[in-house]
């Protein structure tokens, strides 16, 4: 029972993760169509921003790890 | 910042492995569903009648990645690992394979193991945790040997590029030294000095070190027979000790402007009660959250690889097996990018908050 | 939770040989690759900079070249253009003097051959004097040969003083 609870607590962080890092995504496609010279600098926050953003999903999964065993 | 070739190769070639996955996976998928049905019953009764114990992937997953005391090899075969115990009474030395049947009676208590974890038995054979308390485990375990083998290997490795250096003084580098050159570069370029700023010499070797030993246990880690298989990077102790490393660094070298920002920031004085345990949970929760990111992918890592691999055993089918196959080699192909990135992000964290203490603020 | 409870084993065994790897790595593997790194960028940065000297030196040179080539040149314009006024001149003053000395030589000439006329003029006139003179002398004494007409002559011309 409560593995179920963990794996839905988990299923929650994803969901915030995915349209954080969905975000982060987006507007760094569009930062660099309108500036195709500073990709390599939007790729870089990018990849930052998304560690962070997966970082906050992750303590969720590790919250649901919590609930095993 | 990442304008590096195999940067960009690497995410390409992963688009194109996802799209032909994507493709053999539409078409696999039904093709097989239909074999299923006939093969599915027969296949269950053979496993069943072999197996007296019904699969449990969750079990078999968390031993996966747990730490263990002694290395698989192959079927039943196993690399017995030694046993070092501190107990209350006296250091204990044994084998593991003492523990491979039952109960082993050492000098002090007698031992046995319960899901891999070594548990002091008292004289009626019943597990006693008291006495357990007293007992700490200081074995060389599958995850310290894995680790011991990473280290020999990233001391051959780097020594001999060394000597390369000295070898090839002033030419252009050869062989494993030119594989090995653009990463250092790529520590050096785009982490040390862009994060750190000019005093980054001093802070080098510790970030090579981190990001090549990060790097090549998540790819051993990847490999899943013998010299490999240990889940390292993926277990809180190992990311524990990291991230604890970078915070006694961080705060070591922080310098006048990172502890006044700490202690006395520039913030009315009555507020400083709220900001100071705020401050002070910053301090810690910054290593916090790195040890949890790099424990937490690599594990969901393995446990998503491992979980594939299980889909075979769940539905007792080997018709699921080119599916779950081609998942895995997609997920092992991923988690070799975030092998690196998961090294880098570290590193890159582990620089950035370096940076932080040690910048100089001109007001 | 047992998955997320670091194990004091591994967290000692960790700590012990990251540190030594970290020890030994620094020592003798990331010290010497980053002083080599180092020296060989300070070395292609110097040679890139040498480089880049030599090639503002050459281009110094040839434009300075160039310089030269392009004052050779006027030089040699003007020495030219000046030959050739000299040769201009030369040219004419010859033959103003060539002009100026045929026509001194023609009238000298023509003097001479006016005095030769004048000198041969003169022979001829004193000759046909002398001639006629002597022919005149001849005639004369042919006809006054014989008296007789010696006095009639002499008659005649005292007839007509008479009549005068």
């Amino acid at each position: 029972m409560i593995g179920s609870i963990a794996a839905l607590g988990a299923g929650l962080a994803v969901i915030g993760a995915g349209i954080g890092i969905g975000q982060i995504g987006g507007k760094a496609v569009e930062g660099i169509a309108r500036q195709p010279e500073a990709a390599s600098k939007i790729q870089g926050a990018m990849i930052i921003a998304a560690a962070l953003v997966e970082g906050a999903a992750l303590f969720g999964v590790v919250v649901s790890f919590l609930g095993l065993r | 910042m990442y304008n590096s070739p195999i940067f960009k190769i690497k995410i390409f070639s992963i688009l194109r492995v996802f799209a032909v996955f994507l493709a053999l996976s539409a078409f696999s998928a039904p093709a097989f569903s239909q074999h299923d049905a006939p093969g599915h019953g027969q296949e269950a009764h053979e496993t069943g009648a072999g197996e007296e114990k019904k699969f449990e992937p969750s079990e078999v997953i968390l031993e996966h990645i747990a730490d263990s005391h002694s290395w698989h090899l192959w079927g039943h075969t196993h690399i017995p690992l030694p046993v070092i115990l501190y107990t209350d009474k006296g250091i204990e030395t044994f084998s593991s394979s003492h523990l491979d049947h039952g109960h082993y009676a050492g000098k002090y208590y007698t031992y046995a193991l319960e899901h891999n974890k070594i548990k002091v038995v008292n004289a009626e054979g019943q597990i006693d945790e008291a006495a357990t308390k007293n007992v700490w485990d200081f074995s060389i375990t599958r995850n310290v040997a894995s680790m011991w083998l990473s280290i020999i290997l990233l001391m051959v490795i780097f020594i001999s590029v060394s000597s390369a250096y000295k070898k090839r003084e002033g030419k252009a580098p050869k062989g494993l030294q030119s594989f090995l050159e653009p990463v250092i570069l790529f520590v050096r370029d785009d982490i040390a000095k862009p994060n750190i700023g000019h005093k980054y010499a001093r802070f080098m070797p510790l970030l090579l070190t981190m990001f090549f030993f990060i790097w090549i246990n998540n790819l051993i880690g990847l490999v899943p027979f013998f010299p490999g298989g240990a889940n390292l990077t993926g277990n809180i102790a190992v990311t524990l000790v990291m991230a604890a490393i970078t915070l006694i660094v961080v705060n070591v070298n922080g310098n006048k402007y990172y502890w006044k920002h700490i202690l006395l920031p520039d913030v009315p004085k009555w507020i400083y009660p709220i900001m100071w345990p705020v401050e002070i949970v910053g301090i810690f929760s910054k290593p916090f959250a790195l040890m949890i990111r790099l424990f937490a992918n690599i594990t969901a890592g393995h446990i998503i690889v491992l979980s594939l691999i299980s889909l075979i055993f769940v539905f007792k089918s080997f018709a699921i097996a080119p599916v779950s196959v081609a998942f895995v080699v997609f997920m092992d192909v991923l988690e070799l990018l975030v092998a690196v990135l998961q090294a880098f992000i570290f590193t890159l964290l582990t620089a950035l908050f370096i940076g932080n203490a040690i910048e100089e603020h001109h007001h | 939770m047992e998955l997320v409870t670091p194990e004091i084993g591994l967290v000692f065994w960790t700590t012990v040989s990251f540190l030594i790897l970290l020890a030994i790595l620094g020592k003798f593997a990331w010290k010497p690759i980053m002083t080599a790194i180092d020296e060989r960028e300070r070395t292609i940065e110097e040679a890139l900079f040498k480089a880049e000297a030599a090639k503002e030196e050459m281009a110094r040179l040839t434009s300075e070249n160039e310089a030269l080539l392009k004052q050779a040149r006027a030089e040699r314009d003007v020495i030219l253009a000046e030959a050739r006024k000299v040769k201009e001149q030369i040219v004419g003053d010859a033959k103003d003097a060539a002009q100026k000395e045929g026509a001194r030589m023609i009238e000298s000439a023509r003097l001479e051959i006016n005095n030769m006329k004048a000198i041969a003029l003169a022979d001829v006139k004193n000759q046909v004097a002398t001639l006629s003179l002597d022919i005149a002398e001849k005639v004369l004494r042919k006809q006054f040969e014989d008296q007789g007409k010696q006095d009639q002559l002499v008659a005649d011309l005292l007839k007509e003083v008479k009549l005068s």
